[in-house]
């Protein structure tokens, strides 16, 4: 009888310990907190502004680093950071001159001087750094300190894009003089200026930084911010209903069920970047304007918005996303009209005199091959969409997807593809010369080919011009040339959006002195811009 | 123990090149106007991937017994990187492992002494869903459910809100994060050992012995609990050998699901970063787990039934 017993006593236990936890877990306290739980896919991978590649460190170096300047609210100009200003001398080898700020400490109590800024830049161009960034700085001549708090680069050329990259992370001399970038511990614990000191990193779990008290725009409202890591989106989903989370990026089809949370609000925003099809311009096929004008028509791009985005996109008409200043609001998107897309298609001697419902030319029928990656669902939807709206107007193309090395290797990179689907995220700077000008037909990222002697010379002219708004008017003609052209059909900017929980509010002074509590807004340069004003009040009270 | 370096050497090779021939590389897979060709060419000569494959290979094991082999993914050196999680792993299938004896043997035993009736019937039915269900897909679907009932965080090994918890009730959550990637680990090889219990049971009762014993009249309980359950269990014990593949397989599935911070997730994102030197070495590792489990299968098999001897 002994042994009858004693089988039964495991699983006896295991359900006494299963019941007593989901007791446990059945009554949750729930407390407000004054911090942010934040997640991520990913794991972050060097904490250090100079080799980190991927989003989860950016997110977390821009707490822990100040660049020498950064985007305003709007992504149009900038605003002084660890610079408190700056000037800019134009000619044929312009200079800019950072004024730094005094007194700015480093997390460890030392002080930030333009030796920090010299030694960053140092580090970048050394070709042992494993680093992407030295592009961003090759047209830079020389860099040089003139006293402690002032530091000056000159160019080869003028580069007006230059300026913009002198918002990244600058990393502290004192600690990094002596270590190999590339390994150092400090990549795991770094030390920073930012408005957050580094405090953990549980690799895969999380990353922990509470508010730096010293920091020289003033302490953060906020006593921490906890990064999660969680691999899967719908997971976390659930860790948002559970209050794990407090923010989290909202996928179109989620929208509704999202919004009907009470403790949530959602953000919107077009997205830094548009998805397209490329036609290769090598192939015949492709090479008439009117047959890359006759497809734009013919393709319903608000049907391909409302059916794969659910509304969640914009349509646009030219090579910029269309909420920032350089894109130009007069050129409007081609409207859906197969009439006319037909009449083009004739224009440029494509007609049905067969009558097997497929243009032909020459005895050759219109017939063609459209790619995209695999691992995306829009791009593979807009494909399955595409394929029939073209087949409407005559048009016979298969349509297959490959994994995303492969399409890089065999037919990208090799040039050899009739058409793709394809995506950019772009940088807010307008400066999009590596992807359209002929020069970076052979090894750039031109891999369609669009060679246009007028858009090549805007292209060159926007990066030497350094005022906003005379690079505004050149932007504007590129997007006018580029929209008759249509060497892509440009498809639409997906809009992005967050939800967060709404105990935050933004702390405000009054004009009498006293904070008030506003709600938090959406800005051009992201939810978070106003980051170190947040607050989780205790009580719910908010004005509004 | 020679065969088995042996095997381990050919394992090596082959996923060596199974990895490097596969599609794409751990940095051409950027696709950034911002970054040009030239820089590339140099961050691969800075990772060695300039080099022959064979190379390499030599390289890699080099570095691995020099202890300066480092992530592409953060540069980090890869035996810690694997260190600081194999701990959580083992915790998630040592306490999957645990699940599984306890719950399988009684429910094997306790079906075999009532062959057709009502419970071992349920029992087969439950054993055959729990086969065929993936597990991936039952845990997203336990995840859900739990979400919706309890309002509970189920994700990673430990939530992270828990200002104001006591002691306990630390320990309670730990084990709840705990319990439920274990226990969706555990069902497969539940639902296949307790069969094997149950095969195992219905053969030795029919023994000769068995029937001798009933004869000579000893209670039926004790013949059966203690002459049968004896005889039937040893070859059982033996079994946890072959269980130690699926679930390393399974973890590297659980630990991304659950979030769990284990080796199998690192090993996943591994792949898909082409993080040649972690994948590499988790490989290596995971093999010599297997081998050792095969090795520790076969010395139990001798223990456990004198018949089988080793030269």
């Amino acid at each position: 009888m002994k042994i009858k017993t004693l089988l039964f006593i495991p699983p006896v236990l295991f359900l006494i310990v299963l019941v007593v936890n989901l007791l446990f877990v059945s009554q949750r306290p729930d407390h407000r907190i004054n911090q942010l739980i934040m997640s991520s896919i990913g794991d972050a991978s060097f904490l250090n502004p100079i080799l980190a590649q991927d989003s989860a460190s950016s997110d977390i170096n821009s707490f822990v680093f100040n660049g020498l300047i950064k985007y305003d609210r709007d992504l149009q100009s900038f605003v002084g950071e660890l610079a408190e200003s700056w000037t800019i001398k134009e000619g044929a080898k312009p200079q800019i001159t950072f004024f730094l700020r005094k007194g700015v400490l480093w997390h460890d109590g030392k002080e930030f001087t333009a030796e920090d800024v010299k030694f960053t830049y140092d580090k970048i161009m050394d070709e042992k750094t494993n680093t992407v960034r030295r592009s961003d700085y090759e047209l830079v001549e020389r860099a040089e300190v003139l006293d402690p708090y002032t530091f000056r680069v000159t160019y080869k050329q003028p580069f007006s894009p230059g300026l913009g990259t002198w918002g990244m992370g600058i990393i502290p001399k004192h600690l990094l003089e002596k270590e190999d970038i590339n390994t150092t511990p400090f990549n795991r614990k770094p030390i920073g200026t930012g408005p957050f000191r580094f405090v953990e990193w549980v690799t895969d779990e999380k990353i922990v930084v509470e508010a730096n008290p010293t920091y020289f725009q003033g302490r953060p409202i906020l006593d921490r911010i906890i990064y999660r890591i969680i691999p899967e989106v719908s997971l976390s989903e659930m860790e948002l209903l559970t209050k794990g989370i407090d923010s989290y990026g909202v996928s179109p089809h989620q929208f509704r069920r999202m919004n009907e949370i009470d403790f949530l609000k959602i953000y919107s925003q077009p997205a830094l970047g548009y998805t397209y099809i490329g036609y290769n311009l090598k192939n015949p096929l492709f090479q008439d304007r009117r047959v890359r004008q006759a497809f734009t028509h013919a393709i319903n791009r608000e049907e391909i918005v409302q059916y794969v985005l659910y509304g969640f996109g914009k349509v646009i008409s030219g090579p910029f996303p269309s909420h920032l200043w350089y894109y130009n609001p007069n050129v409007k998107p081609f409207p859906y009209d197969p009439q006319k897309a037909k009449a083009l298609m004739a224009e440029a001697g494509w007609k049905d005199t067969d009558g097997d419902g497929i243009l032909d030319k020459d005895g050759q029928p219109f017939r063609f091959k459209l790619i995209t990656n695999s691992g995306n669902d829009v791009r593979r939807d807009v494909g399955v969409l595409v394929q029939r709206q073209l087949r409407e107007l005559g048009v016979d193309l298969t349509f297959e997807v490959y994994e995303w090395s492969v399409f890089l290797k065999n037919f990208i990179n090799a040039r050899h593809f009739d058409a793709c689907i394809l995506g950019w995220g772009l940088s807010p700077d307008p400066d999009d010369y590596q992807i359209w000008h002929s020069s970076q037909i052979e090894k750039g990222f031109n891999f369609i080919s669009y060679k246009n002697p007028e858009v090549d010379r805007l292209w060159e002219e926007g990066r030497k011009e350094y005022h906003v708004e005379k690079r505004k008017q050149i932007y504007w003609r590129i997007h006018e040339l580029m929209a008759e052209d249509q060497p892509y059909t440009f498809l639409f900017s997906p809009v992005g959006m967050s939800a967060l929980q709404n105990k935050f509010v933004l702390v405000e002074d009054g004009p009498a002195g006293q904070k008030i509590h506003r709600p938090i807004k959406m800005e051009k340069a992201g939810l978070m811009y106003d980051l170190i004003r947040w607050y989780v009040p205790t009580q719910r009270v908010m004005e509004k | 123990m020679l065969q088995m370096f042996i095997t381990l050497i050919g394992i090596s090779i082959l996923s060596w090149v199974i990895i490097t021939t596969a599609p794409g590389g751990p940095i051409s897979l950027t696709m950034d106007p911002k970054v040009s060709p030239k820089i590339i060419e140099q961050m691969m000569k800075n990772y060695d991937l300039d080099k022959p494959i064979y190379q390499q290979y030599f390289l890699w094991i080099k570095k691995l017994f020099t202890g300066k082999l480092y992530s592409f993914k953060d540069g980090r050196p890869v035996l810690e990187k694997i260190w600081e999680r194999i701990g959580n792993t083992l915790l998630l299938n040592v306490v999957a492992m645990v699940i599984i004896f306890s719950l399988a043997i009684p429910l094997g035993v306790f079906s075999a002494r009532r062959q057709y009736s009502l419970m071992d019937r349920l029992t087969t039915f439950g054993v055959f869903l729990g086969l065929s269900i993936p597990g991936f897909w039952l845990a997203y679907l336990i995840i859900l459910g739990t979400v919706h009932l309890f309002g509970y965080p189920v994700l990673g090994m430990r939530s992270f809100v828990t200002e104001g918890f006591n002691p306990a009730e630390i320990v309670l959550d730990r084990i709840w994060h705990l319990l439920l990637p274990a226990l969706i680990m555990a069902i497969h090889g539940l639902a296949g050992l307790s069969r094997y219990t149950r095969s195992s049971m219905l053969e030795v009762i029919r023994q000769d012995y068995i029937r001798t014993a009933k004869a000579k009249g000893v209670p039926e309980e004790t013949v059966y609990y203690k002459h049968g359950l004896r005889n039937a269990l040893l070859p059982i014990v033996t079994l946890f050998g072959f269980l130690i593949p699926g679930l390393i397989g399974g973890s590297i599935i659980m630990e991304s699901v659950f979030a769990w911070p284990g080796i199998g997730r690192l090993a996943y994102q591994a792949v898909l970063a082409r993080d040649y030197p972690v994948v590499m070495t988790i490989n290596t590792i995971t093999a010599v787990l297997v081998l050792l489990g095969n090795f520790i299968a076969d010395l139990l098999y001798g223990v456990a039934d004198p018949r089988i001897r080793y030269q």
